[in-house]
């Protein structure tokens, strides 16, 4: 499994050098700072919604609410900065609404039990509907330039909203695959009730995964907010349909249980590298949109075919001397549930 | 007159396994014929030939006297045959008429359903068979027993005249039952020959009027219910001597380890209670549905409990929480291997460490060296044939997955450990090493509590035996009390 998974990544990984290169070699502009830059800071927040998905993913749950949860913060932000309230208190409050609002997703997704695709589309219209409540239908603009920087800025070619998406990507990293808890995320994802029969505090896991990405949302907002030095409340409108390609196309299974943080990643990255590569080339927004699509069903198909055809070979052997496993077959030995 | 539906030196095989031996069998039209022996015994292999399902590797099927071979369950419902499950609703989202009429239903001018000839067809099968029921009413939600006259109704919608009943009693309620049996005889009296497959000894005394019974596969008597007693019919059925699977080991009891207080839970169990020692497998037996794992899922944490305390080597569990369950020394080895015990995708050694991650990290990370370690020690203890620790768990035979599931599970280094169904669905060779694992265990002071459906393997493994009925312990019997009989009488729920 670990071979496979690895050989997608290693894909993912050329596909992504031969779309730089490409860049650099044939697409004037490409190579310059300023546009390293920029291709880099498109993405952030994709790449912060991301990591914040992968783990939900993982065990086999979704929020599709993430985009709108931006959007609501970015509202929020803007509404408290037009009511006069310093920035440095915003921010903390803001974060807090981002966890607020994944709470309320995991309270009807954990404690009510409703599926997290139906509750999370729910509050992605909900969410965004109250981004609108709390802002109308304007922007606020004229963010103190002592933070904006922060968002725009960069050392180098190097953005430093960059280096707080690697510093989250790592941290992702080492708690999805290094921690008790990153094991209980793909052992969730295979086999729930093996799970909680193992001691895996199941729910508490998913409750905290949502706040988790609440809390990133918001985090992403901030960011969107002060690079646009515009709060809307229609910021990151869809943004989460790139969200859910980035982890899709970076080998992660819908189904639960199987993905990497380096390969969500590398998708981030292809996927920003792909788009400037065609934003530079002239090439029309309907086009990219269309280019961007069919990558997502490749990258989602070929990983499953490569999986079907590695599991036909595998269980075509092997079906034959399991014949004592299987319930139908009454033995005088083994007890099966009807006699 | 020829019996409707005969079965003549009837046997059959799945690989190695003889499920069944020389089976002879006549139902007669106007009878209720009874089908009894221990789980295993061969009884649903019957039923499966008798649908169509299989076909027998020798003897033969007759059908009014002549021979027939089915070519299916279809071919055996065209001719005559219904069986009714234990669980049996197809389509929940359709009403019940439509269920009744599936696949035929009938039809008016252009191929169109005539849904009101279906109603009023479905609105009469019922009033043959007693029963109010409201054919437009959806399936979904209807009690089992209701769902089982459906199946029945549909059977005589196909002029069924041999009817075959799997246990349908072991889902439902005396009043239900009650109702079926009814139902049953009026079937009988309008010509129809009947099987039925119960535990419930009083239940065939009341309902039919001849039983056979199988044992490992084997027909060990054929009488009129009349002519046959309580004692004589239980002993048929579990009659068979102990064979040398169970390496016990003496041990002598120490300290309580395992205590269990008036353990209730409405509807599944009551007031059970009990306790387990040092050094003693205590086994706890009783027909399925009698609340056996849901007792041993409620002490673990798994599932809820209204009231009543489980205490472990002193300490007081909390309700619903297998994790201080574990940490307090509980360890559980749970019913469904594939789904509850092993992660079949992940490698042998994650499923090792999954009860145990904290243990095998440092700082809060898994050092997956440390894992590595105690999974290879735990296979080398258990004898796991593997080819390397990093191949799937479902890539192992059944009996290496639950070596996989007893290795994760001691690996925590357990005070008491519940196995639930240990050997079921593995193969002999592997079985007597579970049951030597679990003797030398034992045997080193671990306190083990044992589910199984399998008498003998209850009897020749516990110190003690708890036998479980209707979601109560009804006896409680020491080593040399113990016997097939014994426990089985009290595990049907009939006075000793």
């Amino acid at each position: 499994m670990r071979d496979r998974l690895l050989r997608w990544e290693t894909i993912l990984l050329v596909l992504c050098v031969l779309v730089l290169a490409y860049g650099a070699i044939s697409t004037d502009g490409f190579a310059e700072a300023d546009n390293i830059s920029f291709l880099l800071l498109d993405y952030s927040e994709v790449a912060l919604l991301a990591f914040a998905l992968l783990p939900i993913v993982l065990t086999g749950e979704i929020d599709l609410s993430v985009a709108s949860v931006l959007g609501f913060c970015s509202a929020l932000t803007g509404a408290l900065w037009n009511g006069g309230m310093p920035f440095e208190t915003i921010v903390p409050l803001v974060l807090v609404a981002g966890v607020v609002l994944g709470f309320i997703n995991a309270v009807l997704i954990v404690r009510f039990g409703l599926p997290s695709l139906a509750v999370t589309i729910g509050t992605l219209g909900l969410y965004r509907g109250l981004a609108y409540v709390v802002l109308g239908d304007g922007a606020v603009t004229g963010f103190p330039s002592t933070y904006r920087p922060l968002a725009t800025a960069s050392i180098g070619f190097l953005p430093y909203v960059t280096i707080l998406v690697i510093v989250i990507g790592i941290i992702a990293m080492v708690v999805v695959h290094y921690t008790p808890v990153g094991r209980a995320l793909y052992a969730i994802g295979l086999g729930e009730q093996t799970a909680r029969f193992s001691g895996i505090r199941v729910d508490r896991i998913k409750m905290s995964l949502y706040l988790v990405s609440g809390g990133l949302a918001a985090l992403a907002s901030l960011v969107f907010t002060l690079r646009y030095n515009s709060a809307r409340a229609d910021n990151g409108n869809g943004l989460e349909l790139a969200v859910v390609a980035a982890v899709l196309l970076g080998g992660v299974s819908i189904f639960g249980g199987r993905g990497t943080v380096f390969g969500v990643a590398t998708a981030v990255l292809l996927m920003a590298g792909l788009r400037n590569v065609l934003f530079l080339g002239d090439v029309s927004n309907e086009i990219q949109n269309v280019i961007t699509g069919l990558l997502l069903i490749v990258s989602v198909l070929v990983p499953a075919s490569v999986r079907l055809l590695a599991r036909r070979r595998r269980e075509r052997p092997a079906a034959e001397p399991t014949l004592d496993e299987e319930e139908p077959c009454p033995t005088p030995t083994v007890s099966s549930q009807r006699s | 007159m020829a019996p409707s539906l005969e079965l003549i030196g009837v046997s059959k095989a799945f690989g190695a396994v003889q499920a069944l031996r020389g089976v002879s069998l006549a139902l007669h039209a106007g009878e209720i014929h009874a089908l009894a022996g221990e789980n295993g015994a061969g009884k649903s292999t019957v039923v499966r030939i008798i649908g169509g399902e299989h076909q027998p590797d020798e003897g033969e099927v007759r059908l009014d006297g002549e021979p027939v071979r089915f070519g299916g369950p279809r071919d055996a419902q065209h001719r005559g045959v219904a069986v009714i499950h234990q669980e049996p609703t197809r389509f929940p989202d359709l009403n019940v008429a439509e269920n009744v009429f599936m696949g035929r239903q009938p039809l008016r001018k252009g191929r169109r359903v005539d849904r009101r000839a279906m109603y009023r067809r479905t609105a009469e099968l019922f009033e043959t068979l007693g029963v109010p029921l409201d054919p437009a009413l959806p399936t979904r939600g209807l009690s089992i027993a209701d769902q089982q006259i459906i199946e029945i109704a549909k059977a005589l919608a196909t002029e069924a005249r041999i009817i075959v009943m799997d246990e349908p009693t072991a889902a439902l309620s005396n009043v239900e039952a009650e109702r079926l049996f009814r139902v049953a005889r009026t079937l009988a009296a309008n010509g129809a020959a009947l099987l039925f497959i119960s535990h419930r000894l009083e239940e065939m005394y009341s309902l039919c009027q001849r039983v056979t019974v199988l044992r490992d596969g084997s027909p060990v008597t054929s009488e009129r219910m009349t002519d046959i007693d309580h004692d004589t019919l239980v002993r048929s059925m579990v009659g068979r001597s102990v064979e040398q699977l169970f390496p016990k080991r003496e041990t002598k009891a120490g300290a309580e380890v395992l205590t269990v207080r008036g353990l209730t839970q409405p509807g599944v169990f009551r007031d059970v209670s009990f306790a387990v020692r040092q050094g003693e497998i205590v086994g706890l037996a009783g027909l399925v549905g009698s609340g056996r794992s849901e007792v041993a899922r409620a002490i673990f944490g798994i599932d809820d409990r209204e009231s009543g305390t489980v205490t472990v080597a002193g300490r007081v569990l909390p309700k619903s929480n297998p994790r201080a369950a574990i940490a307090a020394g509980l360890a559980m080895v749970p019913e469904d291997r594939r789904e509850q015990g092993l992660i079949l995708e992940l490698p042998i050694d994650r499923n090792t460490s999954l009860a145990q991650l904290g243990a095998v990290s440092r700082w809060g990370l898994v050092r997956s060296g440390r894992e590595r370690s105690v999974a290879a020690e735990w296979a080398r203890r258990l004898g796991l044939r593997f080819g390397g620790l990093g191949d799937p768990a479902g890539t192992l035979s059944g009996g290496n997955q639950q070596k996989v599931v007893l290795g994760k599970w001691l690996a925590t280094k357990p005070e008491v450990l519940i196995v639930d169904e240990p050997t079921r669905g593995i193969d002999i060779g592997a079985k007597v090493e579970v049951h030597a694992l679990l003797s030398d265990l034992a045997a080193s002071g671990m306190a083990v509590l044992m589910i199984s459906s399998e008498l003998p393997e209850v009897l020749g493994m516990a110190d003690r035996v708890l036998v479980m009925h209707e979601g109560r312990i009804a006896a409680e019997l020491s080593r040399t009390e113990a016997n097939e009989e014994a426990v089985m009488r009290a595990a049907t729920g009939s006075a000793a």
